[in-house]
């Protein structure tokens, strides 16, 4: 599975959204109707996931799908 | 003029049935919803029973995403929320919208909630505590969540009165219609403490029964072998209604909700007094309120919960208020059948008074096969009986030396 992919699982766990809905441009708030809190609950998801610790004011650039994809990828994640 | 309440909706999720129809034909059919604890590991626990909810699927009511983060008190509270008012018929439109409240009381709130954090953070730090821990704790979450779904923007407050919870919020409700405040008011209570801490925490009271071994003969309130209660979980709510709302509309009409008292004992932290003065001061507060005598009373159903004290001392109250009437007026503890839902059981039991008004049933008080000493009423033992009544009483104390009672009347349009 690519990044990409297991971060659009993770999202559509997270937020109940589609796959169709799950565009990488999609923006969480925006498009995929989460609020502060979902973000929150589903950044702590993700670092479970990648093993990682992402601190707030990362969190505050993380607006949607391929932010996570870039700032994984940055972390050096796979 | 007092402005006149009506109950016009009635939804349930008890340990008897998944809706407020399936636990009142259990009820009248004298089920006992009592098993073995299976929401944890109750191996090294002095109580190994609870009445527990069964085969209920949250997603008939909500979406993942919310049975993932709400604690069951929320989950049970917008299940039986959704009931009553598709029972009523009834949907918030924008013109009532403001007129329209929510009162649910809860005695604990999310306790498996918190107990889940507690050991998250001690396992994994502060940083891995969920951000819905504490709106799923929070016992007046259920009230939220519910005016968010149906759009209720009116009045909106949350009893926390121990056992007593659901009464005291239907007592709310109904003195804010009354006084002019909103006109429709769902109301009720929700309960979902049969967890560790819950369980483990009242056995170090001594208030649970311990009959392990016989779980649907636990819960016997009057009985002379009572040996405490059996916590039970669940929600009740009915919907509220002026009567002009309610006539406008259409709306059937249950029973008309005609009196509240509510006092303190002002006592003990857990324990009744003897004579319990204060839960007869708490019916007597309700007969003045609606106008009736006490020998206009034809039912009574009893907090009866099957501990020692409490049957005893109500029993006494019973008869210090309604004297010689005492013994013609009908009194059960339907908490022999559904166990003690805590704050839940204000609610149900509204609803299973108001089914005995509208359908001429009285449930019974199962496992009373020999009564206690001086509890000497009629108790409706072990059978249901069929019998019209006018008036009914629902009767619920707390920890803290609550005592809230409500009256219930057949409705006449006059």
């Amino acid at each position: 599975m690519t990044l990409e992919e297991k971060v659009i699982k993770l999202v559509m766990e997270q937020l109940d959204v589609t796959r169709d809905e799950c565009v990488l441009e999609a923006s969480f708030i925006d498009d995929l109707g989460a609020d502060s809190l979902d973000l929150v609950e589903l950044i702590m998801e993700m670092e479970e996931v990648f093993n990682l610790e992402i601190e707030d004011d990362e969190l505050e650039k993380i607006r949607t799908i391929k932010d996570v994809v870039d700032f994984l990828k940055f972390k050096g994640v796979k | 003029m007092k402005r006149r309440v009506v109950v016009t909706g009635l939804g349930a999720l008890t340990p008897l049935g998944n809706s407020a129809q399936e636990s009142w034909e259990s009820a009248i059919a004298g089920k006992s919803g009592v098993g073995p604890i299976t929401k944890f590991d109750c191996t090294s626990f002095n109580t190994k029973i609870a009445a527990e909810i069964k085969n209920f699927d949250p997603l008939q009511f909500v979406d993942k995403k919310e049975v993932r983060r709400y604690d069951d008190f929320i989950l049970y509270a917008l299940a039986a929320a959704e009931m009553a008012m598709a029972d009523a018929a009834l949907t918030v439109s924008p013109e009532i919208s403001t007129r329209t409240g929510v009162i649910i009381g809860s005695a604990i709130g999310g306790l498996a909630t918190m107990e889940h954090e507690k050991e998250v953070l001690l396992k994994s730090g502060p940083r891995k505590i969920s951000p819905f821990a504490i709106p799923a704790i929070l016992p007046n979450l259920a009230s939220g969540l519910v005016s968010i779904r149906f759009g209720a923007k009116g009045p909106i407050n949350c009893a926390v009165t121990a056992c007593a919870a659901g009464t005291s919020a239907i007592g709310d409700a109904y003195k804010t219609i009354a006084h002019g405040d909103a006109d429709i008011i769902i109301t009720g209570g929700t309960e979902a403490a049969i967890t560790s801490l819950g369980v483990g925490a009242f056995n170090s009271m001594r208030a649970l029964s311990q009959r392990n071994s016989e779980p649907q003969k636990a819960s016997r309130p009057f009985d002379k072998d009572r040996d405490g209660f059996v916590i039970g979980e669940g929600s009740g709510i009915i919907i509220l209604e002026e009567l002009s709302v309610a006539l406008e509309r259409g709306a059937r009409i249950y029973a008309e909700l005609v009196g509240y008292g509510c006092t303190s004992d002002a006592f003990h932290l857990a324990a009744p007094p003897p004579g319990h003065e204060g839960a007869a001061r708490s019916m007597l507060a309700a007969l003045n309120d609606a106008g009736l005598s006490a020998t206009d009373i034809d039912y009574i159903n009893a907090h009866g919960t099957s501990t020692p004290l409490n049957d005893l001392y109500e029993t006494q109250a019973v008869k210090t208020l309604f004297k010689e009437h005492a013994y013609k007026l009908l009194i059960s503890s339907t908490k022999s059948m559904t166990g003690h839902m805590l704050g839940a059981t204000g609610g149900v039991e509204a609803m299973f008074a108001v089914k005995a008004l509208a359908e001429g049933v009285i449930p019974p008080t199962i496992n009373l096969d020999n009564p206690g000493p001086e509890c000497d009423l009629d108790y409706v033992a072990n059978t249901a009986r069929e019998q019209e009544i006018n008036t009914a009483m629902s009767s619920t104390f707390g920890f803290g030396g609550v005592n809230a009672v409500l009256i219930f009347k057949k409705f006449h349009d006059k």
